[in-house]
């Protein structure tokens, strides 16, 4: 009796790669070291090591493992599959780029601001979408980024004109997006995103070892416990959102200063949310290292695929298809766990 | 004391609670009853996940039902469920935390959240295993830690769905200590859903037996186990569970 006890609880379990890594060698400052040690290849030897080419694709990975690691942090931590992501990033971008016209506010400030728009005008947008759950939350979510983008490209990105556009239709008129004054040049700038993109993944880690963090951790599971163990999980879920749309915002703000002129919404169209979200899961959602390897694998990885190796050919698409496998397989199980879960227990 | 006054729960046309009034005098109490009798459903109306067409719950004087669900267990009705839902993401010690968190009620007894937790840990006998992670645990813990919720910051109604399920006999053994120590350590009124009769008998001084949503029979445990009623419920004959049990 007791060994068939025993037998069904460890098949449930899912062992932390890094803590188990940190168990083998002993050493319990482990990921501290291991954060360090990515932090110094990001900020020293890849802009020593790799040309102009290379380092602006990774700061396109120091955006992305951001945005990767709100989309991640909602979906693995929190339960929530939210395919419209991309939607608070473009707010992000948009307003980053309309204030550093319309002020002479430090970059930085820009940024933590745009960050402050998407969260405010992505808890307001995904206030409706807090009805519904699994497959049906991420249908909505998909729409509402939609909108976005279509009201985003009507819109049109601010390039020095006036008014709440600040468009010019003069093509002379055009003015590049401002950068920080102390990273002007690419290689600065890279490092100015790695930052950022630190800072990011340090607020939700924080978030995430607190209170927070482990009401999300209740309400993943089941809301009913967590309904009976007093979480508001209406009001956790908002949160959620709140810091998720933040911390794509603030993402968006990182990615703004890199295109100098002209703006397109390709970089969160609908197509953007489904390969983010896809990427998100490759690189896996139960912990922010995650949200890093989607990054790597959705940047680097594709654009060395296509450079170096193997061209626009047959394993590159392959590749990418894998991307589209593994989230129709997520979405399907993690609908099937949804329903399971029911609120009856 | 709990006061249930003419609950009656409908799924379609499938009558779940048939009119239950019943008055917990405190302590540990038992709910037993057949599979399907509306043990369950009825904790499911304590929490707010039913909303029961007619009937009133009330609480020394406070309605029960009035009170939207989380804030249920922020007044101090807490509850297990009888599939466990330990939080697998979070560290034993953190799982506990969570609820003493979100649901300690009116500050509790003046403790801090470390000392709340690690009594509630202690109580249970789960001390050693405070900082490791609930998905590494074996099922015994698991259930431990979801009584250390139930137990932690100040309840007054503990809620405990079929405890024992899929425990050895062994550990159940200590389940049941652990139980009857509740409502000396807390001063909640325990209700306790089993099959174990041995479990039930030995922790509850008093028992009510529901069948196909009908109260059947309430009183001392003694009593209620070898009502005819009860036993005709039970296996549809004259014998005695009672007998069963021992």
């Amino acid at each position: 009796m007791t060994a068939t006890v025993e037998a069904v609880a460890p098949s449930k379990s899912r062992p932390n790669p890094l803590a188990l890594l940190g168990k083998l060698t002993g050493f319990k400052y482990f990921r501290h070291v291991l954060i360090a040690i990515v932090m110094f290849v990001a900020l020293v030897v890849i802009p020593k090591a790799l040309d102009s080419y290379w380092v602006a694709n990774f700061t396109q990975m120091a955006v992305f493992a951001a945005l990767a690691a709100s989309a991640g942090m909602l979906y693995g931590r929190v339960g929530l599959v939210s395919l419209g992501q991309v939607a608070p990033y473009g707010i992000g971008i948009w307003t980053t780029i309309r204030l550093s016209f319309a002020t002479s506010l430090p970059y930085p400030v820009l940024v933590l601001l745009a960050g402050l728009v998407a969260m405010v005008i992505g808890v307001l947008i995904g206030l409706p979408a807090l009805r519904v759950s699994g497959l049906y939350l991420a249908l909505v979510t998909l729409m509402l980024a939609a909108g976005v983008e279509i009201v985003i490209s009507e819109l049109k990105f601010a390039n020095g004109g006036t008014g709440f556009r600040g468009v010019v239709k003069d093509l002379g008129g055009i003015k590049p997006t401002r950068r920080p004054s102390f990273a002007l040049t690419d290689v600065a700038y890279y490092r100015f995103a790695v930052v950022g993109s630190f800072l990011v993944f340090m607020l939700a880690a924080f978030v995430l070892s607190r209170k927070p963090g482990r009401a999300w951790a209740s309400i993943r599971q089941s809301e009913a416990a967590a309904l009976s163990a007093g979480i508001d999980v209406t009001r956790y879920k908002i949160l959620a959102f709140a810091l998720a749309s933040f911390m794509s915002g603030v993402a968006g703000g990182i990615f703004a200063g890199t295109v100098p002129k002209g703006m397109q919404s390709d970089s969160f169209n609908r197509q953007a949310a489904i390969f983010l979200i896809a990427a998100v899961i490759m690189g896996g959602i139960h912990s922010l290292w995650g949200a890093l390897l989607g990054g790597f694998f959705a940047t680097i990885m594709l654009k060395f695929l296509t450079q170096n190796v193997v061209g626009h050919g047959f394993w590159t698409r392959f590749s990418l298809s894998l991307f589209g496998f593994g989230l129709i397989m997520n979405l399907v199980q993690g609908t099937k766990a949804a329903e399971k879960k029911g609120i009856a227990p | 004391m709990i006061k249930v006054d003419g609950v009656t729960v409908r799924f379609g046309g499938v009558v779940s609670l048939d009119e239950m009034s019943v008055e917990f005098p405190g302590g540990t109490c038992g709910l037993i009853g057949p599979n399907g009798a509306g043990k369950t459903t009825f904790f499911n109306v304590m929490s707010g996940f039913v909303t029961p067409k007619s009937g009133s719950i009330t609480v020394d004087g406070t309605d029960l039902l009035a009170m939207p669900d989380f804030k249920r267990a922020r007044w101090g009705l807490r509850r297990t469920f009888q599939t466990e839902q330990a939080i697998e993401g979070l560290t034993v010690f953190d799982n506990v935390a969570t609820v003493y968190e979100h649901s300690r009620s009116g500050g509790g007894e003046g403790l801090s959240k470390k000392a709340a937790v690690d009594a509630a840990l202690e109580f249970v006998g789960l001390t050693h295993v405070a900082q490791s992670y609930v998905r590494t645990l074996r099922a015994k813990e698991r259930r431990f830690i979801e009584v250390a919720r139930a137990v932690v910051g100040d309840p007054k109604i503990v809620l405990l769905d079929e405890p024992a399920a899929g425990l050895p006999e062994e550990e159940t053994a200590e389940l049941q200590e652990i139980i009857k120590g509740i409502p000396e350590r807390t001063g909640a009124t325990v209700i306790l859903v089993d099959h174990d009769m041995v479990l039930v008998q030995a922790c509850c001084t008093w028992a009510a037996v529901l069948d196909f949503g009908r109260l059947i029979a309430s009183g001392p445990t003694g009593e209620v186990l070898h009502n005819e009623k009860v036993m005709q419920a039970y296996i549809g004959v004259d014998d005695n569970i009672g007998d069963l049990a021992s």
